[in-house]
């Protein structure tokens, strides 16, 4: 970019990205390499789901709002039906609360390891890469040992869930859970001890708790603000208020405190899963409630999924379908914290500012720079990549 | 634990007009449409309640607004809820004292037709820029013919 001060260049980012669930798209304003705005435009993949849900049986919409995510898939349907059981104001099993929570918690494990991964990629790291991805296929086949799919389980249903975990299929997962501990302790360390990967976060992408507040940004964004909020154990839910855990949370805000919130968190995934798995060996129960039809009434749930709070209300007139189902993903709230973490950064941090999020890995592998007044494309997401590792190499030649 | 529906119903005083209790974690409270804003602030910064979203409903005779706030040291969400004309749906913009809320207020805007006065930057959000007049695809009899 030439520096001519008057000139404000706009580098629009996004909006489609065949990785990414929901595509979406920013316009950064520049001035020279500083970013001094930023503006978010959304509804590229608006699919009406909300709308959609109220031509769907109370029994279908799991399967609909499963489809909202394909990383998170099952953070929609344990909301909604949360929502449903507060309507109806039913209990759940106590094996099926434990069920869930075991499937919420490997829901977490695989994305922020893949958050991990994707982090690593864009900062010129791609060993982190190669080793997230590779530990998160486990999880996967954790998944598919499970529930059958290695994504989409469609494991929730009114009142409880639709498919049971087998005794003896517990043994595989807790060697599977057992060599994934001793990998995330090694990916943990490597990350956290590097002294450039340090340099390249700390103090990059800062979000103030009055940020947090301003925007409602949840889950890992505000954890690393010091915002003490998790609904898992703030509006206690399934297994959660059963089992020994803890709300890690860090005072930072910047994007080296989000990396260690979320790695700090898989521990505890680990901690809620075998604590879940021991208390469902051998012991057999229900795993649903009977639920035959949803009365009059309004009903709001909440999950605590791995990008933060997921909520849904519904509103039902006693027929068979949702008159109005209202979703709100966590990524609503916490993308528009870009407002605050963006500006004043320099161009080639924006790519791990946006990343540190979470929803927006995807969306900067369409970036382009276009100058405003000559209107010509001038870098592309390759180039922002380039320049985002040249600065990590320069980085490490100075520690 | 503190009781918080004598606590909300405290500091909103007489501007309440009706307290739902679903149970001990869900509140609903309807306030007037000239209120909301007061009613709002009271929760977000008096009581340092979390913004979560509002929803938007369409009824038979009339448009609903659901404010949903979340006090997260309880673990409890409130929501203030506001009834606005059938023909003509307005509501004074919250964005004053909730900066994140604009989003939210700008899609209602669009997908129902409800008009937020004071709205500093009402434009399209998820629909495209030159999508049709009074067109709003989330009211009930608009099925997308």
């Amino acid at each position: 970019m030439e520096n001519n001060k008057k000139k404000k260049v706009v580098v629009p980012i996004g909006p489609y990205h065949p990785l990414l669930e929901e595509p979406e798209f920013f316009a950064l304003y520049c001035d020279g390499e500083t970013v001094v705005d930023v503006e978010w435009q959304a509804g590229y993949n608006h699919r009406g789901i909300e709308k959609l849900s109220e031509s769907k049986h109370w029994d279908q919409v799991p399967f609909l709002v499963e489809r909202i995510c394909g990383i998170c898939s099952t953070s929609h349907p344990f909301a909604y039906c949360n929502a449903v059981e507060d309507l109806l104001g039913i209990k759940v099993p106590e094996r099926a609360k434990y069920i869930r929570s075991i499937i919420g918690e490997l829901e977490r494990l695989h994305s922020h390891l893949l958050w991990v991964g994707l982090a690593g990629h864009f900062l010129g790291y791609n060993t982190v890469f190669m080793w997230a991805w590779k530990y998160r296929e486990p999880v996967l086949d954790m998944f598919e040992i499970i529930t059958g799919n290695r994504n989409h389980y469609a494991m929730f249903k009114i009142g409880g869930v639709r498919r049971n975990i087998e005794n003896e299929d517990i043994p595989a997962l807790r060697k599977v859970l057992s060599e994934l501990k001793g990998q995330i302790e090694m990916l943990t360390g490597a990350v956290l001890d590097d002294p450039v990967l340090a340099a390249r976060l700390k103090g990059v992408g800062v979000l103030t708790k009055e940020h947090i507040k301003n925007f409602g940004a949840v889950g890992p964004v505000a954890r690393a603000s010091g915002v003490d909020i998790d609904i898992r154990r703030d509006d206690p839910y399934s297994a959660y208020p059963l089992v020994e855990w803890k709300v890690i949370t860090t005072e930072n805000g910047d994007v080296f405190d989000k990396a260690v919130v979320r790695l700090l968190e898989c521990f505890e995934s680990m901690k809620i899963i075998s604590q879940c798995l021991d208390a469902i060996e051998g012991k057999p129960g229900d795993i649903c409630a009977e639920v035959r039809e949803v009365p009059e009434g309004e009903g709001t749930g909440r999950h605590e999924a791995p990008r933060g709070e997921c909520f849904h209300y519904i509103r039902s007139d006693g027929a068979n379908s949702p008159v109005r189902h209202k979703i709100r993903a966590p990524s609503y709230t916490n993308i528009p914290t870009f407002k605050a973490s963006c500006i004043g950064q320099t161009i080639s941090d924006v790519a791990i500012i946006l990343a540190g999020v979470d929803p927006c890995y995807c969306c900067t592998e369409r970036v382009a720079v276009y100058d405003a007044e000559k209107k010509k494309k001038m870098y592309d997401f390759n180039y922002l990549v380039e320049k985002s590792r040249e600065k990590t190499e320069l980085l490490k030649k100075e520690i | 634990m503190r009781d918080t529906t004598v606590l909300l119903k405290e500091k909103l005083g007489d501007k309440v007009k009706e307290v739902k209790v679903h149970n001990n974690r869900r509140i609903y409270i309807t306030v007037d449409r000239k209120d909301i804003k007061e009613c709002a602030r009271i929760i977000f910064k008096d009581l340092d309640a979390r913004y979560i979203i509002a929803t938007g409903i369409e009824n038979f005779d009339n448009f609903e607004i659901l404010y949903h706030f979340g006090l997260d040291k309880d673990g409890v969400i409130v929501a203030l809820r506001v009834y606005l004309d059938k023909e003509k749906p307005e509501v004074e913009s919250l964005v004053d004292i909730v900066p994140g809320i604009s989003y939210i207020e700008r899609e209602m805007w669009e997908l129902l037709g409800i008009n937020f006065t004071g709205h500093p930057d009402m434009k399209h959000f998820l629909l495209r820029d030159d999508w049709g007049k009074g067109n709003y695809p989330l009211r009930k009899g608009n099925n997308g013919e």
